[in-house]
């Protein structure tokens, strides 16, 4: 047998986070009852490891395995997206597990087995392993929601996680199912093909096969009206978990999305761009509408999740080389906002879990200076503020879809900014201004606190040089085959 | 022939598959769905799939289901029964016979390409030997893949079931 | 009659719409999860037909991958539900009132 086919450095960075799972697992067995540092470390060493083999493999992969992975640049651009979140999270996350009282070694593993699952939907071109890619991650996704088993709420985040991330499932394979009938192949490559050869792009099974493709991808992405899910989830979650979930997984979808429509949305016609303005207008307005009077900071950044999942249907909807590599871009600075929002959500949390309220961030301004002004930061990037990383992301999904001709969805966009102002900004206002809450002081982890101003400097030096990442974006996109 | 046999696993099928939803019972609802699980498994002989016909009742009808219903007996759920329908469910209803009717109608409407391999079957199609050969050559990633995922599932398992200290 | 790739989409496609039904209505766990195995056995029958309709074996392959993810998905889920009934007693998800649906 031809063994150059399977070519290892496709895949490399998922086998390091695979092999990093089971090593992660094996120090935390040997590492004794009560201490779970050594298990962190060895997922940071293994995520640092990931990430050193990710960039020394950039996009030098090219299509292996029979077809069914791709190690281009757009894997490799995705991956780092992810790796840094798994950082992010497996830094700042032993504070708040300990807090919980469920520090296990097992949140380490989960966060690597699910990260890794993320890399094979960025790298998948063949809905196969896009499929199998997307259950690992979701698979460890509804356990990690149910990580707090003592708190009922965890408990029915991950149970409602589960029966609809399902249910989303069985959409999805269906509609794989059709595509497979109508083209006799799960390859991405004859997908496109197809769709740039046929007459009409829906005749036959089609149709059926992607709407019900685009009905389980939506799913995942938390776009309106199969959004709902998310407020309670994010809510219900642990909060580290939620951090991570509202950042990677939607990157992850999105990659899917890119990945699966990016090559045969021309071929794809009237409908399908119909269908996503809809869906674009749709999840930009009831996200941005419903965060606006959220008493829970947890709901409101899973509201404002859901808005910023419409502002990126732009870039999809756009179909051109801006808009994906805007796409790129934007989820690049996103996550790292959301991560930080979320992170510092819980740090300032001084009522218990059962309760995020916004005014836990009463006086913050003045008690802990520095925690607020990264938390601005983040706000101020969420609305897209120039000159951070934010504003330049919105540029370049809504120049894009410009240029392709949807100026009427960029101003409903703009507007729809515009409504975010006013939650982003309350929350600087009660940091800054509200002063009559005694409430007792907020601690201080170095490890979260050094998370958080990693976040931070992402989102502000990602405003500094959006030039140069946009042209790495760009190149990211063209490797794709 | 063929044809008798089709229309009876079809009607045992979609009238168990009825039962798995209707049944007020969780254990009578779970036996239903193997009976339907065994009907589709019929099916997928007929289809030349032998090998998936047999993972499917060794795993799916056999593991899996025995798995529902060792949580059903360790819960004892029999005692829980549901309480009137809101109208959510009715939209439920509605939703469901409406997308029952619609792609059923798409799919009857779709002509059939004149080569169609499913009159004159494909030899070796289905075979243990094919599947086993295009598991470990086209689709090996796909199964290496799958290992991590069933790894996830056990990790979770153990995580979510562990008694609090 | 002869029994043609269409019949068996059909009968794919009312036992997948069964299992949506089941999934909307229902308000027990396990029943709804039952429902969501109906759905992925109904789209196992369309990936065969098709499989046989190509004489490909990648619908069958895929089938394989379904059925594994199928399992681990109700290993975690039924973990899941012990955990829910150790709470509350109850697997409705109407009991489960914390968290709208």
């Amino acid at each position: 047998m031809d063994l150059s086919r399977f070519n290892l450095i496709t895949i490399a960075t998922p086998l390091v986070l695979g092999a990093g799972v089971l090593l992660v697992m094996l120090v935390d067995l040997l590492s004794g009852r009560a201490n779970r540092r050594p298990a962190q470390l060895a997922a940071l060493a293994v995520v640092l490891a990931a990430a050193a083999v990710c960039l020394a493999t950039w996009n030098t992969g090219g299509v292996s395995f029979f077809g069914q992975v791709s190690g281009d640049g757009f894997a490799s651009f995705f991956n780092l997206i992810f790796l840094a979140v798994a950082f992010l999270v497996i830094l700042a996350g032993p504070a708040y597990l300990e807090r919980n009282a469920i520090h296990f070694g097992e949140y380490y593993s989960l966060v690597l087995v699910s990260v890794m699952g993320m890399a094979f939907m960025a790298a998948g071109t063949n809905l196969l392993v896009i499929f199998l890619g997307l259950e690992t991650m979701s698979l460890a996704l509804y356990v990690l929601a149910g990580f707090n088993p003592a708190r009922q709420s965890s408990n029915e985040a991950s149970l409602k996680y589960l029966l609809l991330g399902s249910f989303a499932t069985g959409f999805l394979v269906f509609g794989i199912a059709l595509v497979y009938g109508q083209i006799g192949s799960t390859d991405l490559a004859r997908f496109s093909a197809y769709l740039a050869g046929a007459g009409d792009p829906f005749a036959g099974y089609m149709g059926a096969g992607v709407a019900l493709l685009l009905i389980g991808l939506t799913f995942k992405m938390a776009v309106v009206p199969f959004h709902f899910w998310s407020p309670d989830v994010y809510d219900g979650a642990p909060t580290v978990v939620s951090a991570f979930m509202s950042a990677a997984p939607k990157a992850a979808a999105f990659a899917a999305a890119l990945r699966i429509f990016y090559a045969p949305a021309e071929s794809l016609g009237l409908p399908w761009e119909r269908i996503l303005w809809i869906l674009a207008a749709l999840t930009m307005t009831v996200g941005n509408l419903s965060a606006l009077n959220q008493a829970s900071i947890k709901r409101m950044l899973a509201y404002s999740s859901v808005a910023h999942a419409g502002y990126l249907l732009l870039g999809i909807l756009a179909g051109n080389e801006l808009g994906a590599a805007g796409i790129l871009f934007y989820l690049a600075s996103y996550v790292f906002m959301n991560v930080g929002a979320f992170t510092v959500a819980w740090m300032v949390n001084r009522r218990g879990e059962g309760r995020y309220d916004l005014g836990d961030f009463a006086q913050l301004g003045f008690r802990r200076p520095l925690l607020a002004a990264m938390m601005s930061v983040f706000m101020l990037g969420l609305i897209g503020i120039p000159p951070l990383a934010g504003f330049f992301g919105k540029l370049y999904v809504f120049t894009a879809a410009v240029q392709a001709g949807y100026v009427w969805l960029v101003v409903i966009a703009v507007l729809n900014s515009a409504v975010s102002v006013f939650y982003y900004l309350r929350v600087m206002v009660i940091m800054y201004m509200r002063e009559n809450e005694a409430l007792k002081d907020v601690d201080r982890i170095p490890a979260t606190f050094a998370a958080v101003a990693a976040c931070a400097l992402m989102v502000i030096l990602l405003g500094l040089i959006p030039g140069s990442v946009l042209d790495v974006a760009r190149a990211a996109v063209a490797s794709m085959p | 022939m063929e044809a008798f046999f089709f229309l009876l696993l079809a009607v045992v099928s979609i009238f168990s598959g009825l039962m798995v939803i209707l049944q007020k019972s969780p254990v009578a609802s779970v036996l239903f769905l193997v009976l339907t699980l065994v009907c589709v498994a019929a099916l997928f002989v007929m289809l030349s799939a032998p090998f998936i016909a047999a993972i499917q009742v060794i795993i799916y009808a056999g593991a899996i289901m025995v798995l529902f219903l060792f949580v059903l007996m360790l819960l004892n759920l029999q005692r829980f029964t549901e309480g009137a329908w809101s109208r959510f469910q009715i939209t439920g209803v509605v939703v469901a016979a409406v997308l029952a009717v619609v792609t059923a109608l798409l799919l009857r409407a779709v002509p059939l390409p004149a080569d169609s391999g499913f009159l004159r079957e494909t030899p070796g199609l289905g075979s243990v030997e094919a599947v086993g050969l295009s598991l470990f050559t086209e689709y090996l990633l796909p199964f290496e893949i799958a290992s991590f995922l069933l790894l996830a599932g056990i990790i979770g398992a153990v995580i979510l079931s562990r008694r609090r200290p | 009659m002869i029994i043609s790739l269409n019949h068996y989409l059909v009968l794919a496609a009312l036992l997948f719409s069964i299992g949506v039904a089941g999934v909307l209505t229902r308000r027990n766990a396990i029943i709804i999860f039952a429902s969501i195995e109906l759905m992925m056995n109904a789209v196992n029958l369309a990936f065969v037909a098709f499989a046989r309709h190509w004489g490909d074996v990648g619908g069958q392959i895929f089938v394989f991958f379904i059925i594994a993810v199928a399992a681990a998905e109700v290993a975690v889920g039924l973990a899941i539900i012990v955990v829910l009934f150790r709470h509350r007693e109850t697997v409705n998800i109407d009991k489960v009132n914390l968290l709208k649906w």
